[in-house]
């Protein structure tokens, strides 16, 4: 029999181990990568994975350390027999025969092994469905649920919470206890975007290992003993560091809550969009969860690539913004409401008739690949200044990049920005000055803060705006177009690393608003007399046959987590 | 209440924390220390042990919510500790504390140590005391007292009012 593939890259040269999963032969990597990428032996719970099982856990998890204390992996398995004489012990039809584990001063009770933390070894038989792990299941089950408060009806974690899952799976339907039930605080005001229900907790730990381990911040720790241990903080508010929300995704249980979404919506009730986050140039992945329209939640999704599985908290609650009422939701044209039929014919005609070098364009590096790509094609057939503004913070060892804008390296590799960005900025400021340039076409930056100032904005004869929220430049915008957040679009980002990552579109964009690629796309035809892709897969392939850096990609290829090129 | 290490108790703790390799096993005896000099330990000293051994004061707190021993609140002048382990138990050991509570005012029903409101007294339940033999036994303090009877009990009492 063959064996599955596996799950994890496996290391060169891969040394095998030849082992039994529920009576079928597997053959698995001797050793792993551990949750710091560094090789050991392969334990049960990875090697039932590659032979395509699963062993519910809670405390274990694949990037921070093994803890071992939940107990719920445990499986019943046996190992080959030895004789005196250390030599397998055979049958009579010459296959080797297997000893159960059992309890020593018990040989008739199977004793199970914690699959997280047990390596396997050659020969050895896991019998993860087997009626002993089963009950094995059901016993640390209910030994969990004994002080566990039920309260799924109005725990945010219902409907994602492994404890419900694993009831349904592997529990029993009655429970024995009817002693009263240990109670824990409640509310607990962990940090300043996280609330603790220290009853629902299972004290699986992999909150404190997170803040330890990764997060650098060992701010956790379990206080008081035996039934009344709690997670705890030093002080009340005193977990605060920008990766605590991690914590709540990693809870297998709804112990730990994030402040932003708890109450707001039951979970089973989001829609759930692939996308990329848009705060920064790592272009963490994550979930938008939305529902009829609103944005609920960012979580972060597994890229090994990129986030592997955490994004900060700055980046994943950074969505407000798209439901502001001040968004803007019209076309305007010289300050009266207008539509994209009127204003697209007057923009048509006025670049049009534009000489060569008498417009500018500034692109933020917020807008996609494929905007930028379609700007520059305007850029070249009208001999155009182009720029992108840099946006610069503090960055930290584990994902914040300094490059705060989302797609530099698009803006750089489409040729809208030189590496050094804003370099082309005074340049633009003096032809403005000089009478050279006479119409600036701005996409989602407010060139005011730029050396823009409004005073060089008035000397122009046309000024094209699109943006999403107002400020200064829209302000003085003769054609203002309303344009489309990140998450109301579909397009592509190109990471500082050089991932070139999709984003799916997760909720409809307000009033008028339309993503910006489909006007450009307009633009371009109208202007250039190319015909060009009115669908993001076409415009993305065709960017890829016409910017040298994407060559060879397709948009279908890019597949959920992106494709690195070399920048 | 202003928290201070007097420079006694600083090199005394010094002089421990060079007992061990890592720095960081030194922190049950600084606990330990603190509540010989303060009666407890007060949070202050959980701040104080974390800085000085290069831990997060959760990492200490740890420690003095595991152990019993530790107090964080201070504590009676008398100090009732009444064993409730089996041969205690047997001997009559829950009786012997309702006593002392029932005298003493306090709610017996509680799990914690109780103080009286005068902060002369207070009773807890702890356990296995190893001194099975002489059951039940009542530690006053650092005193042992055994085959601990009411009117023994009474004269603890009598003793600590004064």
């Amino acid at each position: 029999m063959s064996n599955a593939p596996a799950t994890t890259a496996a290391p060169p040269p891969v040394e095998k181990i030849r082992i039994k999963v529920d009576g079928r032969d597997v053959e698995v990597p001797k050793l792993l990568p551990n949750w710091q990428g560094k090789l050991e032996p392969t334990t049960m719970l990875q090697a039932v994975q590659i032979a395509g099982g699963e062993v519910p856990h809670y405390c274990y998890h694949p990037k921070l350390p093994v803890a071992g204390n939940c107990r719920m992996c445990l499986i019943e398995f046996g190992t080959p027999m030895m004789g005196p004489d250390r030599k397998p012990v055979l049958n009579p039809d010459g296959t080797p025969k297997i000893a159960r584990s059992v309890l020593p001063y018990e040989p008739q009770t199977p004793r199970g092994a914690i699959a997280c933390a047990t390596p396997i070894s050659p020969g050895m038989e896991l019998y993860p469905s087997s009626p002993a792990t089963k009950q094995m299941r059901e016993a640390v089950l209910e030994s969990l649920l004994i002080n566990h408060p039920l309260d799924c009806p109005i725990c945010d974690q219902a409907g994602e919470c492994k404890l419900q899952e694993y009831s349904v799976e592997h529990g029993q339907a009655n429970s024995r206890f009817v002693e009263p039930k240990v109670h824990k605080p409640k509310a607990v005001d962990l940090g300043p975007r996280i609330v603790l229900d220290d009853e629902r907790c299972i004290l699986c730990t992999r909150c404190i290992r997170f803040t330890r381990d990764i997060a650098g911040d060992d701010a956790l720790g379990i206080v008081n003993r035996g039934s009344y241990n709690t997670i705890a903080a030093w002080k009340d508010g005193a977990f605060d560091n920008n990766y605590t929300l991690n914590t709540v995704d990693i809870c297998p249980v709804g112990a730990l809550t994030s402040k932003d979404f708890r109450f707001k919506m039951r979970v089973w009730f989001l829609k759930e969009t692939k996308s990329v986050c848009s705060s920064c140039a790592t272009g963490c992945n994550i979930t938008i969860g939305s529902r009829e329209g609103t944005i609920y939640r960012y979580e972060p999704r597994d890229n090994e690539a990129v986030n592997g599985p955490w994004m900060c908290d700055a980046g994943r609650l950074n969505y407000r913004w798209v439901a502001r009422a001040d968004r803007i939701h019209d076309v305007y044209v010289r300050g009266v409401k207008s539509t994209w039929e009127t204003a697209n014919r007057e923009i048509h005609a006025l670049l049009g008739r534009a000489p060569e070098g008498s417009v500018a364009i500034v692109a933020g590096a917020r807008q996609t690949t494929e905007e930028l790509y379609l700007l520059k094609k305007l850029a070249t057939r009208l001999g155009a200044l182009t720029d992108s503004i840099a946006r610069e913070g503090e960055p930290d060892r584990l994902l914040v990049s300094a490059d705060r804008n989302p797609n530099s390296n698009g803006a750089r590799l489409t040729g809208i920005a030189f590496t050094e960005m804003g370099i082309q900025l005074p340049k633009i400021a003096e032809g403005i000055a000089a009478g050279t340039i006479k119409t600036l076409i701005v996409f989602g930056e407010d060139v005011t803060k730029h050396g823009l100032g409004a005073d060089l904005l008035a000397r122009l004869e046309t000024l094209i705006v699109s943006d999403i929220l107002p400020n200064a430049t829209t302000a003085a915008a003769h054609f203002l177009l309303p344009g489309c957040a990140h998450a109301e679009k579909r397009g592509t980002f190109v990471n500082t690393k050089g991932r070139v990552q999709k984003f799916m579109k997760a909720v409809e964009p307000p009033g008028d608003a339309r993503a910006e690629w489909e006007v450009l796309h307009e633009w371009v035809h109208q202007v250039t007399g190319q015909n060009g892709f009115s669908t993001i897969e076409g415009l993305f392939n065709q960017m890829a046959r016409e910017v040298p850096a994407f060559a060879g990609l397709e948009w279908s290829k890019l597949g959920d987590t992106g494709v690195t090129i070399t920048i | 209440m202003s928290f201070s290490v007097p420079p006694t108790l600083e090199a005394e703790l010094d002089e421990l924390a060079t007992h061990y390799p890592q720095k960081r096993s030194a922190s049950l005896m600084f606990l330990h220390a603190f509540q010989e000099h303060f009666g407890h330990v007060p949070r202050e000293a959980v701040e104080w042990t974390a800085r000085k051994l290069g831990l997060q004061p959760i990492n200490v707190y740890e420690l003095v919510t595991f152990y019993p021993m530790f107090r964080q609140q201070p504590v009676g002048k008398t100090h009732i500790k009444v064993c409730r382990t089996l041969s205690c138990a047997l001997a009559g050991s829950a009786e012997l504390r309702e006593h002392f509570c029932q005298k003493l005012g306090l709610d017996s029903h509680k799990h914690t140590p109780q103080t009286t409101a005068d902060g002369k007294f207070t009773v807890e339940f702890v356990e296995c005391l190893a001194s099975c033999g002489t059951a039940p036994v009542v530690m006053v303090n650092d005193d042992l007292l055994e085959k601990v009877t009411v009117t023994e009990a009474d004269r603890v009492l009598a003793s600590g009012k004064k």
